[in-house]
């Protein structure tokens, strides 16, 4: 069972449809026991890094971070990818998680913000996430802040300078863009994280 | 390796089908809107827009049902428009599977409409639609409402600006005198407003030939065109339309 974290910020149904399409069996939940016995956790993000606050409250981020320990494999989506790093320059006063070093940082004034549509990933190297994905490869976005490049990143996407598309470390997954808003690119990584 | 330009298929319902007019008129029926917005995502659309033109006149519990068989035929950006008045009206929509919601009328009369989805939902989760119609003196443009049948006296660039500045992530920018009529965007309108915003401009009204398409990204600097009989009634493929796109230097998302 795939635990996808509800923590009150939008619309989770859209996740939890692909999955289903998927064939992945999921439930969206805001119960830390369910999120620290599932077997995978997907913590969808849309909006402001500061609602991941909310985890803290909710006891959702101490669930998190046991399903993590117990190595169980983790994807952020967005902000829930963003939150994996250290902090973001979007609520500077809230802590991510820490799991990749580096903070999340605006757009350059250079690049309309946000960065919405399809764009292009450049892959960097092998990754179990984005296994039998073409190089070039577009996928939906949307976001004002973006992560920076780390040795985890497998995957980097170009608007206003290089950022961080896709980052994978042992069982620790986190993708910029939306997989369950990507087509059939973006459910051929959800299929592949049901299938780790 | 940049961000492409989208093209956005619309689907225009009235009371549960897809119908499309002409400068606002004539309704003509397309279809079922889960079968036709599958059918656009298949062939290559990069998103999807359902505007609901009947909302205010009638049962939103159709609407919602819509929304819901929509969205679950789809995995690409669905946003969903038409009178949606109020934040409850707006979360109901979200409820039922749109990823964005697209207000017009309502913004105009409450702007803080646009910052209290911006702030529960997102800014990118919402669109501020505007029909302009360029003025009879030739000057400018204003922004209409309630489908095209009233003028507000605003001027549409300025109106767009401020919706920015009130939390709006995206603007849908339609031409009244050019929709429907396949004869070209208005490359001015959609120029003028794309330069006073930071935020992408979906433009809309007048797509057609292929040559419509180069001139609304080049001329027009739009972020994407939307457009709804051509893709309906077969007159463009998506794949043929972005092939002779990529060709004309535009970068497109291609395979899809």
């Amino acid at each position: 069972m795939i635990a996808i974290v509800d923590y009150r910020a939008g619309n989770l149904t859209s996740v939890k449809k692909a999955l289903d399409f998927v064939g992945a069996d999921s439930v969206v939940t805001s119960d830390p026991n369910q999120v620290a016995r599932a077997e995978k956790v997907v913590l969808p993000g849309v909006g402001h890094f500061s609602a991941t606050r909310i985890l803290g409250q909710l006891g959702l981020q101490g669930a998190v971070e046991a399903a993590i320990q117990r190595g169980k494999p983790f994807l952020g989506i967005c902000v829930g990818m963003q939150w994996m790093f250290e902090s973001s320059a979007e609520a500077p006063e809230t802590h991510g998680l820490g799991l990749f070093t580096g903070q999340c940082e605006r757009f350059p004034t250079e690049v309309k913000s946000p960065h919405v549509g399809w764009n292009t990933l450049r892959l960097r190297s092998s990754s179990r996430l984005l296994q039998g994905i073409d190089p070039d490869s577009c996928v939906y976005f949307t976001h004002s802040y973006r992560a920076p490049i780390v040795e985890g990143t497998v995957a980097e996407c170009e608007y206003g300078g290089a950022f961080s598309a896709v980052v994978e470390r042992d069982q620790l997954f986190g993708v910029q863009f939306h997989p369950e808003k990507s087509g059939p690119v973006g459910l051929r990584i959800l299929e592949n994280f049901r299938r780790l | 390796m940049t961000l492409t330009k989208r093209m956005i298929a619309c689907l225009d319902v009235h009371g549960g089908r897809v119908v499309k007019g002409v400068q606002f008129l004539h309704l003509k029926d397309a279809g079922d809107p889960a079968e036709l917005a599958a059918a656009h995502s298949q062939a290559g659309a990069d998103e999807i827009v359902l505007l609901d033109i009947s909302a205010t006149h009638e049962n939103r519990s159709t609407l919602l049902e819509t929304v819901r068989k929509t969205a679950g035929r789809i995995f690409i950006p669905f946003t969903v428009g038409g009178g949606i008045r109020s934040l409850d009206e707006a979360a109901d929509v979200f409820d039922a599977g749109a990823d964005k919601i697209s207000i017009n009328s309502a913004a105009l009369a409450d702007p803080t409409l646009i910052t209290r989805i911006a702030q529960r939902y997102g800014s990118q989760a919402v669109v501020v639609a505007i029909d302009a119609k360029r003025r009879t003196n030739g000057y400018g443009f204003q922004a209409w409402v309630s489908g095209g049948r009233r003028p507000t006296g605003q001027d549409a660039t300025e109106w767009a600006q401020e919706a920015e500045k009130r939390g709006a992530g995206e603007i849908l920018l339609t031409s009244m005198d050019r929709d429907g009529t396949g004869a070209g965007f208005d490359c001015e309108l959609t120029r003028a407003v794309a330069q006073a915003v930071r935020i992408p401009v979906i433009a809309s009204g007048g797509g057609g030939s292929t040559q419509t398409f180069v001139e609304v990204f080049l001329q027009g600097q739009a972020d994407a065109a939307l457009a709804a009989s051509i893709f309906h009634f077969g007159w463009q493929r998506f794949t043929d339309l972005k092939q002779e796109l990529q060709v004309a230097g535009i970068p497109v998302r291609l395979p899809c």
